[in-house]
């Protein structure tokens, strides 16, 4: 099976006065895994509905392949979907939901059910097939739902925050099995969570997307290493914004004029443990916490007086239980560990 | 909140005694008939002298009446048909379209079972002459359908509310095109719902005499349009019969649904 490539080009779409989707574009390669991640209501589901055909852009494009679908009808896009509610059809029993969409295609019966335990089989759900979708728990729905969305070789899969109603360790097995039937099939597959973990774990690329636009789109690494707007990188975890002026180079060299994006996790308290070319950062105790496998400290940085959060883990942390609120700390961080904002750079 | 419904026997005796007087009091003059039907005498009195099956004799024999009841029940069945599709399909677009075009919509589709009837007859009236249609079967139906229209929708609306959306997206994600996701993912799913708006539209045309007085005559005049005839013409047992026979086919139709929803 061909998967396609996915091209959005200039896409907006407004409700009323209010702004859904604000000119976005968005490359997605063949067999790509891609996460749009926001806050709610930054416009994902919009975006997916529109690639899906249940939301008509107001300007823009939608081409899969080069093929433009922007008015193409929803049941002629052959684009798997899986729902953020399953949205499984409680009449029929979990077989007949997964060879629904090979009946509309008049798949001779036999085949079709033969397609359809395959499939079953795939997402280890063998001997439910005679289930009924109310005797199902959330995680059996879950790979129903999966199921049905690929069972007809779809070329693209849409997915909206599909594992959201699923508990913590569910979850975690879900989105390995997810992304390895993607792995497997080798389907382009759109993924929408506001999760940054998820995102993190499950994607070839991220693109973070806040009130309508997309912020950014890059390798899960680079998004979080490398956030190109500050509301990326305290989206994507817990991230210190430091003016220039409130940092010193290790070596006495003059540092950046651009303001700095540390991760909380980037800091030692041990100079030893970076290099010339780290950074240093002063302060006075505000607060800290043992979180189980790190510390959390909390710096008022010296001038001003900003707080600046410091993540040590256990492991290293020998002094931090000693530590007292008001005593003064240094924090360092390595050179490659410190990013400078592009957003602030004038 | 329990304090309000009191658990002891007096309580519950008095609720079972005024529920009693209640249901007889809806029901006396509908089963009073009943007895009037068997009666052999050939005025209308009560409690009968005696008891015969003469009138209904008299109404199987009668080829008037018999066109009537044929009329009456195709016209039922036509017009639940016609209504019923259409009244889902307002409902889903009413549903869909949200905001103040949908409540625009579902003003307009309710009127006719807030107008007086005799100004819908007296419209209808108009209308139809002026498409030389009254006196025809076709023109009755008209007006029955949109009687029953409002009727099915007022069933099939609250069902609609809380039908999923997202399933008939998934179906149409899946290839199915309008036709299809509505009669595979919704139809099923609201057949309960479906019944009574059928059954609601069925009866609401079976009842319905002022259009039938205006529009509907000769042959394709309906059962009630003769009953009230034939009581302004001659008061006779006949019209007891028929009102039994009436009653006992309407009985039977909800009976026959409502124990079915049930199993
Ligand atoms: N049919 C609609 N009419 C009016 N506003 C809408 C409609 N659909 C979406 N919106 C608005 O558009 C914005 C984006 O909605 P969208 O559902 O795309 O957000 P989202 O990123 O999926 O959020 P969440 O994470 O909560 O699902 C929201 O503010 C929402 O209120
Ligand atoms: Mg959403």
């Amino acid at each position: 099976m061909e998967s396609l490539p996915i091209t959005i080009d200039s896409v907006s779409k407004s409700y009323g006065t209010y702004v859904a989707l604000d000119d976005v574009s968005l490359d997605i390669q063949a067999g790509e895994f891609l996460t749009l991640l926001g806050p709610s209501g930054s416009g994902k589901t919009t975006l997916l509905m529109a690639l899906a055909g249940f939301v008509r852009p107001d300007s823009g494009k939608l081409l899969l392949g080069d093929r433009d679908i922007t008015r193409l009808a929803p049941n002629k896009r052959d684009i798997g979907i899986v729902f953020q509610n399953y949205a499984l059809f409680p009449h029929m029993n979990v077989l007949a939901n997964v060879a629904y969409p090979l009946a509309l295609r008049k798949m001779p019966k036999a085949e079709a059910r033969r397609r359809a335990l395959d499939t079953l089989a795939r997402v280890k759900l063998e001997g439910l097939s005679e289930r009924n979708i109310a005797a199902l728990s959330g995680g059996q729905r879950q790979r129903v739902a999966l199921a049905r969305a690929i069972v007809f070789e779809p070329r693209v899969m849409l997915m909206d925050e599909p594992l959201s109603a699923l508990d913590k360790n569910l979850r975690e097995t879900m989105q390995y099995e997810i992304r390895r039937l993607h792995d497997d099939l080798g389907i382009t597959t759109i993924y929408v969570t506001h999760d940054q973990r998820e995102a993190l774990i499950m994607s070839d690329r991220i693109a973070v997307m806040n009130s309508g636009r997309i912020q950014q789109i890059d390798t899960p690494q680079r998004i979080y290493d490398r956030p190109s707007t500050r509301f990326v990188a305290e989206f994507m975890g817990e991230a210190n914004i430091v003016a220039p002026g409130l940092v010193r180079r290790i070596d006495g060299a003059d540092a950046s004029r651009a303001t700095l994006m540390i991760r909380a996790e980037s800091f030692h308290l041990d100079e030893k443990l970076v290099g010339r070319d780290g950074i240093a950062l002063e302060g006075t105790l505000r607060a800290k916490a043992f979180r189980g496998e790190n510390w959390l400290l909390t710096l008022a940085l010296d001038g001003g007086g900003q707080e600046v959060l410091v993540c040590i883990p256990a492991a290293l942390a020998s002094g931090c239980g000693e530590l007292a609120t008001g005593q003064r700390v240094t924090a360092y961080a390595p050179a490659a560990k410190v990013h400078p904002l592009p957003e602030t750079i004038a | 909140m329990l304090e309000a419904y009191p658990d002891n026997r007096l309580s519950r005796i008095f609720l079972w005694g005024f529920s009693a007087l209640v249901m007889a009091f809806l029901m006396l003059p509908t089963l009073v008939v009943v007895p009037l039907s068997f009666s052999a005498s050939n005025l209308l009195e009560f409690p009968p002298r005696a008891y015969s099956l003469r009138w209904y004799e008299t109404f199987f024999g009668s080829a008037t009446w018999m066109a009537a009841l044929r009329t009456s029940l195709i016209l039922g069945t036509l017009t639940a048909m016609v209504a019923v599709p259409l009244g889902l399909l307002a409902c889903i677009s009413i549903n869909r379209l949200g905001g103040k075009a949908a409540v625009t919509i579902q003003g307009v589709l309710l009127t006719p079972s807030i107008v007086p009837g005799i100004l819908l007859a007296i419209g209808l009236f108009f209308v139809l002459a002026a498409q030389r249609l009254v006196g025809t079967l076709f023109g009755v139906l008209v007006g029955h359908v949109v009687l029953a229209i409002p009727v099915a929708c007022i069933v099939l609306l609250p069902a609609l509310a809380r039908f999923d959306w997202n399933q008939v997206q998934a179906a149409r994600s899946l290839g199915a095109n309008w036709a299809r996701a509505i009669g595979g993912i919704i139809v099923p799913q609201l057949h309960i719902s479906l019944l009574s708006a059928t059954l609601m539209a069925f009866l609401t045309s079976l009842d319905e005499s002022v259009i039938s007085i205006f529009i509907s005559s000769g042959r394709n005049s309906t059962m009630p349009k003769l009953m009230f005839l034939s009581l302004r013409d001659q008061i006779d047992p006949t019209i007891a019969a028929i009102s039994t026979l009436w009653t006992a086919i309407v009985v039977a139709v909800v009976l026959i649904v409502t124990l079915r929803r049930k199993s």
